[in-house]
């Protein structure tokens, strides 16, 4: 059995079917690469996996658990994080708080404890910054602690929502064009982090990516999508020579 | 400037940061504690009135500074504490538990009306709240066989361990003071735990807080829950300062004075509650001012530029007819709200920061250092 599964996942917008009956596996401990034309369904699958979109049919396993009718909060208690393609941080607040809201899936206290901030309360606090302290040094982010997000630039928030899918210690992570708006600089330092987390922290990797350099660099295996279909399936170089994947970004 | 080493994880949770906090608010506390032996009785009845306010400030600033969630209904939260005290008074119910009591309906009433805001945004949640203090208006009034009715309710003398508290004795003051620096600590406390941060994930993006795993329908129902219970704390202390209440007291204009306690005040942090009360226990006194003393002042100024005595009188009579015309108040609400909302969106707080800064970094001083850019599309759509 594989680590993740996607059955014939489908999603259908009234008659546009942005996700047409879509199936693939992860195994566990690889970096999986879904590539394909703006509009294909990439973001779409992210969506029906994090379960911000229901789907229309079809069934997703994570460690042979169906966890299609799982609710959107309970996705990330069972080790699934991601990052989202226009970043979503929590603008107003620190980074550390932000990076501390990824905590949230392992935190055990309850409200009258929080209100009375009992010492139990302090020492979940600070176990929970001890781990958060272990991603910021991880993608070195020291300089950034006690900045608010809405004053750091696109590159460090990008980051910073890796940070934030990290702490919630994720068994899958799915990012959602982690290259997006990088400069070249940047985009290898991902390229390296990426690796990191599959190498050091035995985490899995599904992402959605364009920027090919990237995906070849890091990934063992890709996906090419379009029209919500799945046009090949194999390592980097195979999938690029597809026939169907040339004709698609090229145009027959 | 100082400059803070920080050791030790502690360092990052503490409530007083360094020395300077625990001297200012030390010092702070020395002056509200012997305010009573000061201060005149007009002024410590005006004190009461900000405690109230504030608490109710604090109350507001958990659901709507911190979880995002706007409300126009508080003054029906209010309402529910101080009918529960006064109803729970006929029975001869001791005051601890009718307070406690009193908080825990209007907690529970709170959750409920958390419920079915849940599928509710901005203007509509808005809308929903203000349609739930109507609601609870109605039935105040109707409901006579518990709440009298329009003829209102009154409240008994505080009996507490024993002896009688009046409502302008120093330890009515005193009562209403711990009230709200408990509310404060414990507020503070739970923005500091994944609670507080559970909320303030929710008002910035619900999309991300639900794929960080945070239960976004049961922590606004908690929001909900908790900010009701503060106000229906203050609740029980309104109704005992004012000792007569009714209907007709908990209105929308009360919803909007709260709402004004922490806009005036500033969104983002509890000072906010505290300086929009005292801000706005002050709008009455000026109002008295404008009515009483301020059309014979510019009478006398008239005079002074060479207006004759006729004149001068005709314009003592105009000022004192627009100092004392219907709506005066409503109307100074609606102006300092859109003032502050133009000129001041951060609040008197933000205003004290950016003094305070404009100090520290002399003359380094620079005006963007509080500008707020929003540069990057959110997906709402995802919502």
């Amino acid at each position: 059995m594989s680590y993740f599964r996607a059955e014939n996942l489908s999603l259908h917008f009234g008659g546009l079917r942005a996700v047409d009956s879509v199936s693939f596996a992860v195994e566990k401990g690889e970096i999986l690469s879904i590539i394909g034309p703006n509009g294909a369904g990439k973001s779409s699958i992210f969506n029906l996996i994090s379960r911000i979109y229901s789907p229309t049919s079809g069934k997703i396993f994570f460690e042979d658990q169906d966890i299609t009718a799982e609710p959107a909060f309970g996705i990330a208690k069972l080790g699934i994080a991601r990052t989202f393609q226009n970043i979503e941080l929590f603008e107003n607040a620190t980074v550390l708080s932000n990076l501390l809201v990824g905590r949230h899936v392992h935190s055990t206290t309850q409200l009258w404890q929080e209100l009375l901030f009992l010492p139990s309360v302090r020492a979940n606090e600070k176990a929970h910054r001890r781990r958060v302290e272990q991603v910021i040094e991880f993608l070195d982010l020291e300089p950034y602690r006690d900045k608010l997000i809405s004053g750091l630039p696109y590159g460090v928030r990008k980051v910073i929502e890796l940070a934030r899918a990290l702490c919630s210690e994720p068994k899958l992570i799915l990012l959602d064009e982690p290259s997006s708006g990088l400069n070249v600089e940047e985009t290898d330092d991902m390229s390296f982090w990426i690796r990191d987390m599959k190498n050091e922290l035995g985490i899995t990797v599904l992402m959605v990516e364009h920027d090919m350099t990237l995906v070849n660099r890091v990934s063992d295996r890709v996906i090419a999508l379009n029209y919500g279909r799945v046009l090949a399936m194999g390592s980097p170089s195979e999938v690029q020579h597809h026939p169907d994947v040339v004709a698609a970004y090229l145009g027959a | 400037m100082r400059f803070l080493f920080k050791t030790d994880y502690d360092d990052d949770i503490r409530l007083l940061p360094h020395s300077g906090y625990v001297y200012s608010y030390g010092l702070l506390l020395a002056v509200l504690l012997i305010a009573p032996h000061v201060l005149s009785s007009y002024l410590m009845s005006q004190l009461v009135f900000v405690c109230i306010y504030a608490t109710v400030g604090v109350g507001l600033l958990i659901l709507t500074g911190f979880t995002g969630q706007a409300s126009l209904g508080h003054a029906a939260f209010l309402a529910i504490g101080a009918y529960t005290a006064a109803y729970l008074q006929q029975f001869d119910v001791p005051f601890p538990v009718y307070f406690l009591a009193a908080g825990l309906l209007t907690g529970v009433v709170g959750a409920l009306v958390g419920f079915p805001a849940l599928r509710l945004q901005g203007i509509y949640l808005v809308i929903a709240t203000i349609s739930f203090a109507f609601i609870v208006e109605e039935i105040l009034a109707r409901w006579e066989s518990v709440t009298h009715g329009n003829e209102g309710m009154r409240v008994k003398t505080m009996q507490l361990l024993g002896t009688s508290v009046s409502r302008d004795s120093p330890t009515f003051y005193y009562l209403c003071l711990a009230v709200l620096v408990l509310t404060i600590i414990g507020t503070l406390n739970l923005l500091r735990s994944p609670t507080g941060r559970a909320f303030v994930a929710i008002r910035d993006s619900e999309t991300a807080a639900r794929s960080m795993g945070i239960n976004v329908s049961l922590y606004k129902v908690k929001s909900f829950a908790i900010s009701a219970a503060i106000t229906g704390f203050a609740g029980v202390l309104f109704a005992h300062k004012l000792s007569f209440i009714s209907p007709e007291m908990f209105t929308l204009q009360l919803s909007i004075e709260f709402i004004i306690v922490i806009l005036i005040g500033g969104t983002f942090s509890l000072h906010g509650a505290v300086l929009g009360a005292i801000f706005l226990v002050m709008i009455d006194p000026f109002l008295t001012y404008l009515k009483d003393d301020m059309p014979g002042v510019i009478a006398g100024v008239a005079a002074a530029f060479g207006a004759g005595k006729e004149r001068a009188g005709h314009i003592q009579d105009a000022v004192a007819a627009f100092a004392s015309a219907n709506g005066l108040k409503g109307a100074i609400y609606g102006i300092i709200i859109v003032v502050f909302v133009l000129f001041e969106p951060l609040g008197l707080y933000g205003r004290w920061l950016k003094i305070k800064l404009f100090f520290q970094l002399f003359p380094l001083y620079k005006r963007a250092t509080f500008k707020r850019q929003k540069i990057y599309v959110k997906s709402e759509r995802n919502r």
